[in-house]
């Protein structure tokens, strides 16, 4: 449009270049603020429900940001995007439980084992389009639902990872301990928040934009297509791995709820719920999910059926996520005022 | 470390009895698939979405199933109500809710699908209770098994054979030489000119989803006395028979027939040979088709 729009002799538009490194300062600042905020909360509220809460947030908000990466930006509507949370968990906890080693080890040994995981997953799943896409990833985090199950003796079955995960400590901290806890995982969530960011904005995450506006241009002007939807499958695989490692050290085991295909449904509604248009709409929708989950759980048995209607409410009523509403008032305010000027 | 059995598996490979037994069940096991996965594929080739809540229906069906099975003692009106009362939802699902996302993008269609699992699951839990239920096997195939080659098949089975069966072949003929199936064929290739030529293609939408959900029901309702039921039922049906289509291609209902039928052979005899590896048999034989032929052994490449 621009283009045409300067052959014809009018001005182009003027597109603001941002300087990449002021604004990566600028994100590390704000994380860092943020971190800030988070850590001197437990001095002001002590409340062990509300350290728990963020806690949970941290473990959910960097798993349904990861998902994000793929379905808003790339536009790969994952469907098991939550096996890779399920293997976070259990990789950790197992590696603890079995093996003893120091925490930090077992953290970047467990990474590893999701790398090589989504990449082979990935590998196969990244060929297909749309629905197949959805359901092929839906298939895998069946199979590895159902290895979980079926692999009792390593695993527990049904009964999920029992006996709690050994915490030892590890340059002074002591996980064992809640608030070293709460403060790690908020550690964790910003620097994972401030990666996928980084991700986002670098030419790497424009590139992702443009396979999913248009994959057949993408790779027309020599975009290897496959091998970047591999690339952010396996980066996104790996912050939702953090996520489940966040879980399992914070209930201290891993369940096979967590690699269920529901856990893939929460991730996608998450999404939805915040908004997949701006990048910390799944964080909001994070927020809302945990409140509007706790808050159901407690008043009724039928909690499916409530969160049903609001997820019908959402996704035929509003069509769009809370973030999108904001970014729309906040865009026509200052349209409405630059009018007035 | 993977548990493997291979010589009960050779062993049963020998002994003819054996053979019969395992290849029955795999067929049972095929054919309800198979009635599930073709409700799927239609659906798909015509709305080109993928109702992800499909396997509600089934669960449906079966529910429908046992309670008219208990009010009436009539095996054949359990059947019917089965299938009928899930056609009637399949109806209202689409024109009240799917039909609304048509446009959108795949997202939502899973949300709204995903929306339905979780009320639907929990209708059934509220109608029904938590616990698991069984209709029990109608007093008119409550007869000794027949003896094929040693092996035992139980009547009921063969009944359930003939129905899916006939199910198939009705559903093809239909497709292939009615009015209406040439109607639902072309507006699966182009419903633009199918409505501009005064067909009401919602009218077909709906109906082809109450055809899809009715078969989801008729397949509930006649596994119903040989499984147990339970809400979520359905769930692990849907996935296999997404993995049933997507062997056999979406849209192609000779693919869904071939596919159901080697995922039913490949659990029957798998879980001889590998007892806990059995579902990951199916997702083996899966990637290695979606490797090969990306489109299913009898899909054409969706333009």
């Amino acid at each position: 449009m621009t283009e045409l729009q300067a052959e014809q002799g009018t001005p182009a538009l003027d597109v603001s270049r941002v300087e990449a490194k002021p604004r990566r300062n600028r994100d590390a600042l704000i994380a860092l603020a943020v971190f800030v905020v988070l850590a001197l909360l437990p001095m002001v509220f002590s409340s062990k429900l509300l350290l728990d809460f963020v806690i949970r947030c941290a473990a959910y908000g960097l798993f349904a940001t990861s998902l994000n990466l793929l379905v808003g930006y790339t536009g790969l509507t994952s469907f098991g995007h939550g096996m890779f949370f399920g293997l976070g968990a259990y990789g950790f906890g197992l590696m603890m439980q079995k093996t003893g080693v120091p925490i930090p080890v077992a953290f970047v040994a467990t990474l590893a084992i999701t790398f090589g995981v989504a990449l082979v997953i990935g590998a196969i799943c990244v060929r297909l389009k749309e629905i197949y896409f959805a359901f092929v990833t839906l298939a895998f985090q069946m199979l590895i639902h159902s290895t979980i199950l079926s692999w009792v003796s390593l695993t527990g079955g049904d009964q999920g990872l029992r006996g709690g995960i050994p915490r030892p400590s590890f340059w002074g901290i002591d996980l064992s301990n809640h608030l070293h806890l709460y403060v790690m995982s908020c550690a964790l969530l910003v620097i994972g928040l401030l990666l996928m960011c980084q991700i986002a904005q670098s030419p790497f995450g424009y590139t992702l934009r443009m396979i999913r506006d248009n994959a057949t241009r993408a790779s027309f002007i020599g975009i290897d297509v496959w091998r970047a939807k591999l690339t952010i499958f396996v980066l996104a695989a790996l912050f939702a791995s953090t996520g489940g490692i966040i879980m399992a050290l914070f209930v201290s085991g891993a369940y096979p709820e967590f690699a269920y295909w529901t856990m893939s449904g929460e991730g996608i509604f998450i999404n939805m719920l915040g908004g997949v248009t701006t990048f910390l709409g799944p964080m909001v929708g994070t927020v809302l999910f945990l409140v509007l989950n706790d808050t159901v759980t407690r008043l009724t048995d039928y909690h499916g059926l409530v969160l049903g209607i609001v997820i019908l409410f959402f996704a035929i009523g509003l069509r769009k996520g809370l973030m999108d509403f904001v970014i729309e008032w906040y865009a026509q305010r200052r349209n409405g005022r630059g009018e007035r000027d | 470390m993977l548990p493997l059995d291979l010589d009960a598996l050779t062993g049963c490979l020998a002994s003819s009895a054996c053979l019969v037994t395992q290849t029955t069940s795999g067929f049972i096991i095929g054919m309800l698939l198979f009635l599930v996965a073709v409700g799927l594929t239609l659906i798909f080739g015509v709305l080109k979405v993928v109702n992800f809540s499909h396997g509600a229906f089934y669960m449906f069906g079966a529910y429908f199933a046992m309670t008219t099975y208990q009010f009436s003692g009539s095996f054949a009106l359990a059947m019917l109500c089965g299938a009928a009362g899930t056609a009637i939802i399949g109806l209202i699902f689409e024109r009240g809710f799917m039909s609304r996302v048509y446009g959108a993008d795949v997202l939502m269609q899973l949300l709204v699908c995903y929306a339905f699992v979780l009320i639907f699951d929990d209708v059934v839990r509220m109608i029904w209770g938590p616990e698991f239920k069984s209709m029990g096997m109608p007093a008119a195939f409550q007869v000794a098994p027949l003896f094929i080659a040693g092996g035992v098949v139980p009547p009921y089975y063969l009944l359930l054979i003939g129905v899916a069966l006939a199910a198939a072949v009705v559903l093809g003929l239909g497709l292939v030489r009615t009015r209406i199936g040439k109607v639902i064929r072309a507006a699966a290739h182009n419903p633009g000119m199918v409505s501009a030529l005064g067909i009401n293609t919602g009218l077909i939408y709906g109906g082809v989803f109450a055809l899809g959900g009715m078969l989801a029901g008729l397949a509930g309702a006649l596994a119903a006395p040989v499984r147990s039921l339970t809400p979520g039922m359905g769930f692990s049906v849907l996935i296999e028979s997404f993995i049933v289509t997507v062997i056999g291609g979406m849209g192609s209902i000779l693919g869904a027939l071939i596919g159901a039928l080697l995922i039913g052979l490949i659990r029957s005899f798998g879980s001889l040979g590998f007892p806990l590896f059995t579902e990951g048999l199916m997702y083996l034989f899966m990637v290695i088709v979606l490797v090969s032929r990306p489109t299913g052994l009898f899909g054409r490449e969706v333009a």
